[in-house]
C-alpha cells in the first residue's frame, strides 16, 4: 500500500466540515429537548387510564419504534408533504422525524421509570395536598430522572448519531458536508477520519459529564 | 354532642364487581380519637382512604365543616382536583409504608408541603419544620436522608410531615404494622402525645391495647359496615355482636 495520507484537505475545508457541525447540533439538541417535553407528555397518554388517550399514544410509540430511523426522514421528506400538501425543507423534515422519534423513545424511558416508582410516592404527595402536578414535578419527575439517566445519556448519544442520516434527504449537516467534501477531492480516508473523529469530539464529553453526574446522584441517595 | 367536622353519609365503595364497603354513616366530632379495627381485608384502608379522597367514593357524600366535598352538575357529582387537594391539606394520612420522599432529606420532607402547597417561604417553612422534626424527637437527623433511618424514625419523620401541614384532622393506616417490635413503642408514643393535645385523630391499627387506651371510640368493621362502635369498654371489653367477640377472641389477651 503506497497511499499518503494528506490531511492538509481537512484543514483547507475546516470551515464546511464546521458549518457541517452546526447544522448537526441544530438537528441534535432541539429534537432531545423537543422529544423529552413530547415523550414526557405521550408517557402520560400511555399510562391514562382513558382509552382514548392510552391506545393512539401506544400506536405512536410502537410505529416508531418498529421503523427504520432512515425510512422515517425520508418519509418525511417525501411522503409526508403529499399529505399536508406543503413541501417541507430537509431540515425540517429531519428535525420533525429525529423529534417525534426521540419522542417515542423517551416516551417508554418516562414511562418505565414512573412505573418503577413506588405508588406510595404519588400517595405521600397528594396526601399533603399536592396536584398530580406538582407530585409529578417535585417527587415522581427528579426520582425517575435520576433512575433513568442512563437511558436517557444513551438516547442523546443515539441521536447525535441518528442525525448523519439526515445527509440522505441532503440536509446539509456534518455527515452530509464530509461526503461532499470526499467526492469532490478524493479524500475519503482523511475527510472520514475527521468527521468520525468530529463526532466523538461532540459525543464524548456528554457521556462522560452525565457519568460523573450519576456517581454523584448515587451518593445522595 | 358537639358540630361533626367530618361526615360520611351512604358511603359505599366497589373495586369492580368487589364490594368493599356497604352503606356507612358516620361522623366525627373535635378531639374524637377513633380507633378501628377489624379483619384482614375487610376494608379498613379503602374506609380511612376514602376520607382523604385516595380513593374515589362510589356512592355516598363526604361532609367537611358542613359542606359537601365534591360539586354537583346535572345529578353527576365531581371531584375537582383543588378541592381534593383543598381536603387532604386539612385530614393528614400516615402510611403504613410511610412513603418518605428518598430524594429528599428529612427536612425538606417536612419542608415540601409547606413550600409548595401552601406557598410558604423557605425561612419560614424551616422554622415550622425544624418545630414538628423536635415534637416528634428527631431533632439530631434533620440532614439524614430517610433511607438511612429505621422504620420507627421514618414513620416519626412521615407523622412530622404530616403535622406540618396542621391538619385537622389526622388518618393512620396501621402505621406500626411494619415496624419491627422494638420500634412499635416510639411510634405509638408520639401518637399518644398527639393525643395529649387533644387532635382529632382516626387510627386503623391491630395494637388492641393501644386502642384500648387511646380511643375515645372504637369501630369494628366486618362485612363493609360498621358492625360495633361504642366505647374502648364496650367494645374490646364487653362487645355484644358475636362478630366481634370472635374477633377479639383470636386476638387472644391483649395487653391494657
Ligand atoms: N385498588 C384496589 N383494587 C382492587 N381491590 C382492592 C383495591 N384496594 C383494596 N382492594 C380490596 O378491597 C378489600 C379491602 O381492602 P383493604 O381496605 O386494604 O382492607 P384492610 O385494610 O382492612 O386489610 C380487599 O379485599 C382488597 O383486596
Ligand atoms: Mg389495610
Amino acid at each position: 500500500m503506497n497511499y499518503s495520507p494528506d490531511f492538509s484537505v481537512v484543514l483547507d475545508n475546516w470551515p464546511v466540515l464546521a458549518r457541517g457541525l452546526w447544522v448537526t447540533i441544530q438537528i441534535w439538541l432541539p429534537s432531545i429537548a423537543l422529544g423529552l417535553i413530547g415523550g414526557f407528555l405521550i408517557s402520560q397518554a400511555r399510562l391514562s387510564s382513558r382509552r382514548w388517550l392510552s391506545i393512539p399514544s401506544l400506536v405512536y410509540v410502537e410505529l416508531f419504534r418498529d421503523t427504520p430511523v432512515l425510512i422515517q426522514l425520508i418519509w418525511f421528506f417525501y411522503a409526508f408533504p403529499i399529505l399536508i400538501g406543503v413541501q417541507l425543507t430537509p431540515f425540517t423534515a429531519a428535525l420533525l422525524g429525529l423529534t417525534l422519534n426521540t419522542t417515542a423513545y423517551s416516551a417508554e424511558i418516562f414511562r418505565g421509570g414512573i412505573k418503577s416508582i413506588h405508588r406510595g410516592q404519588m400517595e405521600g404527595a397528594k396526601a399533603i395536598g399536592m396536584t398530580h402536578a406538582q407530585a409529578m414535578r417535585r417527587v415522581i419527575l427528579p426520582q425517575v430522572v435520576k433512575r433513568m439517566l442512563p437511558a436517557f445519556t444513551n438516547r442523546m448519544i443515539e441521536v447525535a448519531k441518528m442525525s448523519s442520516l439526515a445527509s440522505v434527504i441532503s440536509v446539509h449537516e456534518l455527515m452530509y458536508q464530509g461526503r461532499l467534501l470526499s467526492s469532490t477531492y478524493y479524500r475519503p480516508f482523511e475527510i472520514l477520519t475527521a468527521v468520525a473523529f468530529i463526532y466523538f469530539v461532540l459525543i464524548y464529553p456528554g457521556t462522560f459529564l452525565a457519568g460523573r453526574l450519576e456517581k454523584r446522584l448515587a451518593r445522595s441517595s | 354532642m358537639q358540630k361533626p367536622i367530618l361526615e360520611i353519609k351512604g358511603l359505599h365503595k366497589r373495586f369492580g364487581d368487589h364490594h368493599v364497603l356497604r352503606g356507612i354513616d358516620f361522623s366525627v366530632a373535635a378531639g374524637e380519637r377513633i380507633a378501628i379495627i377489624g379483619g384482614s381485608g375487610s376494608g379498613k384502608s379503602t374506609f380511612l382512604r376514602c376520607m382523604n379522597f385516595m380513593e374515589t367514593l362510589s356512592e355516598g357524600e363526604i361532609w367537611l365543616d358542613g359542606k359537601r366535598i365534591g360539586t354537583e352538575r346535572n345529578g353527576q357529582v365531581t371531584y375537582p382536583e383543588r378541592q381534593l387537594c383543598a381536603v387532604r391539606e386539612r385530614v393528614g394520612m400516615v402510611f403504613q409504608q410511610f412513603n418518605l420522599f428518598p430524594h429528599m432529606t428529612v427536612l425538606q420532607n417536612v419542608m415540601e408541603g409547606l413550600v409548595t402547597v401552601k406557598g410558604m417561604a423557605r425561612e419560614q417553612a424551616r422554622e415550622i419544620a425544624l418545630q414538628e422534626l423536635d415534637k416528634v424527637g428527631l431533632s439530631e437527623k434533620v440532614d439524614a436522608w430517610p433511607g438511612r433511618l429505621s422504620g420507627g424514625q421514618q414513620q416519626r419523620v412521615a407523622i412530622a410531615r404530616a403535622l406540618s401541614m396542621k391538619p385537622e384532622i389526622l388518618l393512620f393506616d396501621e402505621p406500626t404494622s411494619s415496624l419491627d417490635p422494638e420500634l412499635v413503642g416510639e411510634v405509638l408514643r408520639v401518637i399518644n402525645h398527639l393525643a395529649e393535645e387533644g387532635r382529632t385523630m382516626l387510627l386503623v391499627t391491630h395494637e388492641l391495647g393501644f386502642a384500648y387506651h387511646f380511643a375515645t371510640k372504637v369501630i369494628f368493621l366486618a362485612d363493609g359496615v360498621f358492625h360495633e362502635v361504642g366505647t374502648p369498654d364496650e367494645v374490646l371489653k364487653n362487645p355484644r355482636q358475636a362478630r366481634t367477640q370472635e374477633f377479639l377472641r383470636r386476638f387472644g389477651e391483649f395487653a391494657f
